[in-house]
């Protein structure tokens, strides 16, 4: 493999330690994911992902982590805009609130979420006088996915933002183009590669989130059970080739949409040219 | 459209807006979404927690830690991460080292890996060692008649701490590594120094800003992991309960003011760590 010799020492041990500690650490005990849901043989796999109960989390999961992503994209591309274009009073702080949810765990942020949005919370009591239920229902799923998911939005559009070269606006303005015009004809088509990376990665976090979620989930069966829970569940019941199967559908989805994230992030390269 | 006149009486002058920027008022509206929708996601929370564990004051808040089992959550937590921080730390210079430093082929490969636990969903993450080390795991009937335990106790909790936290330290560091470059390090070769002196003396000091908040956010993290520790800890009481975990019980049991008090202790931390982060973000040369 590396048969050039290197200026700087340490390749060998450097990486040698990492393979060694990433194998032991993540790729064997991954590997007994698949390894266990396959004990059930095909028709425990079938049975499984056939389940009414097992359909309806998935269904719920990657229905509310969606939802939960086009809300970041909206309003992470504002944000992201505002932080890197436009000096305003808080601009540091805001700035350094985004990575909030990377840093506040989420059992924390989960029974805070569901203080906020229960019937007698501050959002709650209000939501509730217009007949609208966010604790214990899928909306409140959604909420706290759009907590834990909306850093990587923003985060992934700064840099980008940062390096749009102006000279492309100011060639549109010369060019007769208004504001508008301009955002929505050269700017924004320059962002929406990245933009649509950061909603891919926040869907991503958001489809495995469990701490957030648990708590201002009610975790009903068929309604507000999401499929991380299910897997707890199964465990519990020692079905471990079940909530095996059930983390193999979802680390399937987990490379999946990394492998999407990859894909549109090479897109941005070629149209921001970085 | 092109100029805004400010009208106010006090300073009279024209401002001309430059044609690549928007409006005042449009400024204006992104400005306050962004800002509203931070209050509303971020600040509101944080509010609250603050507001439910000083419910009773300051004297409930100090009785809500004069508990055993918190005293013991809180002590197995700081076990956890005493253990689980090193090994990342440790893992996560070799890892920016070799990714930052050499060119070799599956690098991509050995990238995108290292990226992994931060995808997988917390919950797996404890399920594998379940699966690894459990009574009907692979290793199971073997760690039983050795009379080892690993799942339900500490061993369990580190590994899928250190599972979740994996990639923080290596994520911080080799996009500064990389952008720092190597010629202060091939200089100390050329003048003599062997590796283990241009590591210690040369690499350390260049990185040091971005490994202290590395080894920060692995630490906020490793203290304040739930669903993986949940799957594999069985909440035992007074054993293997870790704080974020003792706060599920505190919270389920109704205990409101003591759950919020020990669940601000981790909301200090995390703030904590966004501070050293906004302040070491120009010394880590970090865009």
């Amino acid at each position: 493999m590396a048969r050039t010799r290197h200026v700087l020492p340490g390749f060998r041990l450097s990486l040698g330690f990492t393979i060694t500690y990433l194998s032991l650490i993540v790729l064997i005990p991954l590997s007994m994911l698949v390894w266990k849901a396959s004990t059930g043989g095909w028709d425990g796999v079938l049975n499984t992902i056939t389940h009414a109960r097992v359909i309806a989390s998935l269904k719920l999961s990657f229905t509310t982590a969606f939802t939960a992503a086009l809300v970041n994209g909206f309003f992470g591309l504002l944000t992201a805009w505002a932080l890197e274009r436009y000096s305003f009073p808080g601009r540091r702080v805001i700035d350094a609130m985004v990575d909030l949810p990377f840093a506040l765990p989420t059992a924390v942020a989960g029974i805070a979420l569901v203080t906020l949005y229960a019937p007698n919370g501050w959002i709650g009591a209000w939501l509730a006088q217009y007949d609208i239920k966010a604790a214990y229902a899928p909306l409140g799923i959604t909420i706290a996915l759009v907590f834990v998911g909306f850093p990587f939005v923003v985060r992934t559009l700064q840099p980008v933002i940062a390096d749009l070269s102006m000279e492309l606006e100011e060639a549109a303005a010369c060019l007769g183009a208004n504001r508008w015009q301009t955002l929505t004809r050269v700017v924004f088509p320059a962002l929406l590669p990245a933009t649509l990376a950061g909603m891919t990665l926040a869907f991503g976090r958001a489809v495995g989130e469990y701490g957030s979620v648990v708590f201002i989930s009610g975790n009903l069966p068929f309604k507000t059970e999401i499929a991380p829970l299910l897997i707890t569940m199964r465990l519990e019941e020692y079905d471990y080739s079940g909530a095996a199967t059930i983390g193999v559908i979802m680390l399937i989805a987990s490379f999946l949409i990394l492998f999407t994230a990859d894909l549109l992030a090479q897109w941005n390269r070629k149209r921001t040219g970085h | 459209m092109a100029a805004i006149i400010d009208i106010h009486p006090a300073k009279h002058r024209t401002r001309v807006r430059r044609a690549t920027a928007e409006s005042a008022w449009s400024r204006w509206l992104v400005i306050s979404i962004a800002v509203g929708f931070m209050g509303l996601m971020f600040v509101l929370p944080l509010v609250v927690i603050f507001q439910e564990a000083f419910r009773k004051g300051w004297d409930g808040y100090i009785e809500a830690f004069d508990d055993r089992a918190t005293m013991h959550a809180i002590w197995l937590t700081l076990k956890v991460a005493a253990i689980t921080v090193p090994l990342n730390t440790i893992f996560g210079l070799a890892a920016a080292w070799c990714v930052s430093r050499f060119r070799f082929r599956g690098k991509r490969l050995l990238t995108s890996l290292i990226e992994l636990p931060l995808w997988v969903s917390p919950v797996i993450a404890g399920l594998i060692y379940v699966l690894l080390f459990g009574a009907q795991g692979f290793f199971g009937p073997s760690l039983k008649e050795h009379g080892i335990k690993i799942i339900f106790a500490l061993p369990g909790i580190v590994l899928s701490t250190i599972f979740v936290t994996f990639t923080f330290v290596a994520r911080v560091l080799t996009p500064q590594m990389e952008a720092q470059g190597q010629a202060e390090e091939e200089a100390a070769m050329t003048l003599g120094a062997n590796g283990f002196q241009m590591f210690w003396r040369v690499t350390i000091p260049k990185i040091k800003w971005g490994l202290l908040y590395g080894i920060i956010l692995c630490n906020a993290r490793s203290m304040g992991e739930f669903g993986a520790v949940s799957v594999v800890s069985g909440h035992i009481r007074n054993k293997t309960n870790t704080v974020p975990l003792h706060i599920e019980v505190l919270y389920n049991e109704n205990q409101f003011v003591p759950a919020f008090a020990v669940a601000s202790v981790l909301t200090l931390l995390a703030l904590a760590t966004l501070i050293l982060k906004t302040l070491t973000t120009t010394k880590r040369g970090a865009a």
